[in-house]
């Protein structure tokens, strides 16, 4: 993430730097001598094998995700266009594109949908919104100590049990919960936040915010100052220096950390459940009740294709944001 | 040689990008020639045989196996009577809770079906999952107790095909009208209250297809024009009707509960007031003296009963054994009938039920005559062919659907 062309000359050196390393190792003291002689010769024909080396360090990696990941996805893909029994629920490998069918012309489904992608845009401009100032406050402003403090305050929270955060925020929605008997003690009415969509939203934004503070944070911190200075010397004042130097300089962090909130906001089904009412079906919510409870894999496998379209076309415009270019 | 090297790096990163694009093309490809495609029913239910119905069943319990993992409904595995079983047995009970038939069903086909010995479905369930190959036929001759179950429950049509028992009955009951007594001074007389858009934001109802029956139940007394004679074999204007009466109750829903503890925790915390819920809830929140009161109302109620099941690849059969065995004893029966709020199927439980809780043989109906258990009308799986043996029924993945799509 952090490889700027001034990283990346270090990294070069320092893989140069690497080379007798490398060596010396084979000629390490202590193993057996013929241990040793073998040892040198497979790492010194290692060492003029460049390829060699590759295929043996990305062989596992590269298995792993081709068998765990993949092949996972491919099956998902097949199972797709198969049905289920409706009286058994026994899988019947017939292909068919009902499902999809049903998706598509279902308004209720394409409701589900919508109501979805709605709510992964609307977390994660709030999540912009909050986390941009903050981050700017981090990486700019606050001491050294205030920064060390604010990072734990934010990284905190991912330590604890993400349905114990969940279940808090129940606690503080709930009729006669702190949050209506606190506006009921200064006077404002309560509003009942309680299993709506205004509260599976909150909760959203809070569980995600981390995942968008950071790489914003990454990205503002690497502006030079010198960049903001040239910007003021030319007259440009806090809104338009803002606006045109800082947030396009930290568009590629803003884009990287709305990767996380929108993905993860798009398969969460446990939040909706929980602190959601009657309205609470997202997408995820739909996968789950079908293969946890009416056990339709073939729907559920359909259903979640649209989630993996969505983040396509989504990872797609990220890179033509440039969201990728610094990786 | 570095060029080289990020090269070869960045390869699996592009290879991810290729297959999600390749997966986008499909399921576009797929979504645009779907519209010409028709809608596939699979095979109808009704001649369907049980494919396990040969299996051997076990001719003597042999010795426990040390574990036994059982699919229950909340309530169901009381460390009461969970705790001396083990303690007995030496088969160590693992728990696994579901909140729903149709989650039982799933559950129980889960990893290929051998992961757990035994589940607690109910009538709606049963059929699904013996039709489906996933349950076991039992030798009730090695569990004594079933002689003294009442008739009704020996051999009921839900868990015993062709004379074949693939479970063993176990407890009855009815889902109940639940209310907040500080807000409802006198039992509600009649269902309506859940339809009452006075009590808008106060309501809570199971999140469940079979809820439909509900609303039929409610309509066979209140609409007898649609002529329902079975809240579980509904035509389609019959379905629609109801389907509709819930899709109008959704505005007053707070929460459609998954688990009984949600059901627990909105009534504790005011999100609800009154809804439909099951005896445990009752009993749960009573012991936590919370101001709850339960009533069947004058239209009936549905119900629910319980069997438990053996899998068809069951890996501790002979703990299986024994807990059926146990579970079927007098005192167990009562033991879960007091706690639970429920009817024992064993005749011999009444008297140990007062024993517990005195008066609480007759509270819970283990006396009753056969004319109370006409009043509640028993989960059974919906399907195609009506009794009258006319294609006319709705079936139940038509419930799932419209529950899904047209209700929430």
């Amino acid at each position: 993430m952090r490889g700027t062309p001034r990283s990346s000359e270090a990294g070069w050196r320092l893989i140069r730097g690497r080379r007798p390393v490398a060596v010396s190792t084979a000629a390490r003291p202590g193993t057996g001598a013929g241990r040793e002689g073998m040892w040198s010769r497979v790492t010194a024909a290692l060492w003029r094998r460049p390829w060699a080396r590759a295929t043996m360090l990305l062989t596992p990696p590269l298995a792993w995700f081709v068998l765990i990941y993949l092949a996972a996805l491919a099956v998902l893909l097949i199972t797709a266009f198969w049905q289920i029994n409706p009286f058994t629920t026994n899988i019947e490998r017939v292909w068919s594109l009902t499902n999809l069918h049903t998706i598509v012309t279902s308004p209720a489904y394409r409701g589900i949908i919508l109501r979805t992608v709605g709510m992964a845009a609307a977390v994660t401009v709030t999540d912009v919104i909050v986390a941009f100032p903050f981050a700017y406050f981090m990486a700019r402003v606050a001491s050294r100590r205030t920064r060390t403090a604010l990072f734990v305050a934010i990284l905190l929270p991912l330590w604890a049990s993400y349905l114990a955060k969940v279940y808090s925020w129940l606690l503080i929605f709930t009729h006669h919960g702190i949050l209506d008997w606190s506006l009921g003690k200064t006077g404002l009415g309560q509003v009942h936040l309680i299993y709506t969509n205004w509260a599976v939203y909150t909760v959203f934004c809070y569980l995600w915010l981390p995942f968008m503070i950071t790489p914003v944070y990454a990205a503002l911190e690497r502006i030079p100052a010198s960049q903001i200075e040239a910007s003021q010397d030319l007259g440009g004042r806090t809104w338009r220096t803002t606006r045109m130097v800082l947030f396009p300089l930290a568009l590629p962090g803003i884009v990287a950390g709305s990767i996380f909130t929108f993905s993860l906001t798009l398969g969460d089904y446990i939040t909706p459940l929980l602190v959601g009412g009657t309205s609470a079906n997202f997408m995820g919510n739909v996968i789950y009740s079908n293969i946890g409870i009416a056990n339709n894999v073939p729907f559920a496998a359909a259903m979640a294709l649209f989630p993996i379209a969505i983040m396509a076309v989504y990872l797609l415009a990220a890179r033509a944001l440039g969201a990728f270019e610094e990786i | 040689m570095i060029a080289t090297h990020r090269r070869r790096v960045s390869r699996p990163l592009s290879a991810a990008l290729a297959l999600t694009v390749a997966s986008v093309i499909a399921a576009g490809c797929g979504n645009s020639s779907s519209s010409g495609g028709g809608g596939t029913q699979g095979p109808g239910v009704a001649g369907q045989s049980v494919p396990t119905a040969g299996l051997p069943v076990l001719k003597k319990i042999g010795k426990g196996e040390g574990q036994l993992n059982l699919i229950a409904w909340e309530g169901y595995l009381n460390p009461v009577w969970v705790k001396p079983f083990e303690q007995q047995t030496g088969c160590q009970v693992n728990a696994k809770y579901a909140g729903s038939s149709d989650e039982m069903v799933s559950l129980m086909k889960n990893g290929g079906g051998g992961q757990y010995d035994m589940v607690s479905s109910s009538g709606d369930a049963d059929l699904r999952i013996l039709f489906a190959g996933d349950a076991r036929p039992v030798n009730v001759g090695l569990i004594p107790s079933w002689k003294d179950f009442f008739p009704a429950f020996q051999s009921p049509p839900f868990n015993t095909i062709n004379g074949v028992h693939y479970g063993v009955s176990l407890q009855w009951g009815p889902n109940v009208l639940m209310y907040n007594t500080k807000d409802f001074p006198a039992a509600p007389p009649s269902w309506s209250i859940i339809y009452d858009p006075k009590y808008k934001g106060q309501v809570t109802v199971p999140d469940n297809p079979i809820q439909i029956a509900d609303a039929a139940l409610y309509l066979q007394k209140h609409k007898p024009s649609l002529a329902i004679t079975d809240p579980y074999e509904l035509t389609q204007p019959q379905f629609t009707a109801a389907v509709n009466l819930l899709a109008a109750q959704r505005p007053l829903i707070e929460k459609y509960w998954a688990l009984a503890s949600q059901e627990i925790f909105d009534f504790k915390n005011g999100n609800a007031i009154v809804g439909a819920g099951w005896p445990y809830q009752v009993s749960t929140l009573k012991a936590a003296h919370f101001p709850i009161g339960t009533t069947i109302p004058s239209e009936g109620a549905t119900g629910w009963a319980d069997t438990w099941m053996l899998a068809a690849k069951a890996p501790h059969p002979n703990c299986a054994y024994l807990w059926m065995r146990y579970v079927s004893t007098p005192k167990v029966q009562a033991q879960q009938a007091v706690n639970y709020g429920e009817t024992p199927d064993n005749k011999l439980a009444c008297p140990i039920m007062n024993q517990l809780q005195a008066g609480s043989c007759e509270e819970y109906h283990a006396n009753a005559p056969s004319s109370y258990f006409d009043t509640i009308k028993l989960w059974k799986t919906p399907i195609a062919t009506c009794d009258n043996g006319k294609p006319d029924c709705v079936p139940y993945s038509e419930w799932v659907n419209a529950w899904n799509t047209q209700v929430k």
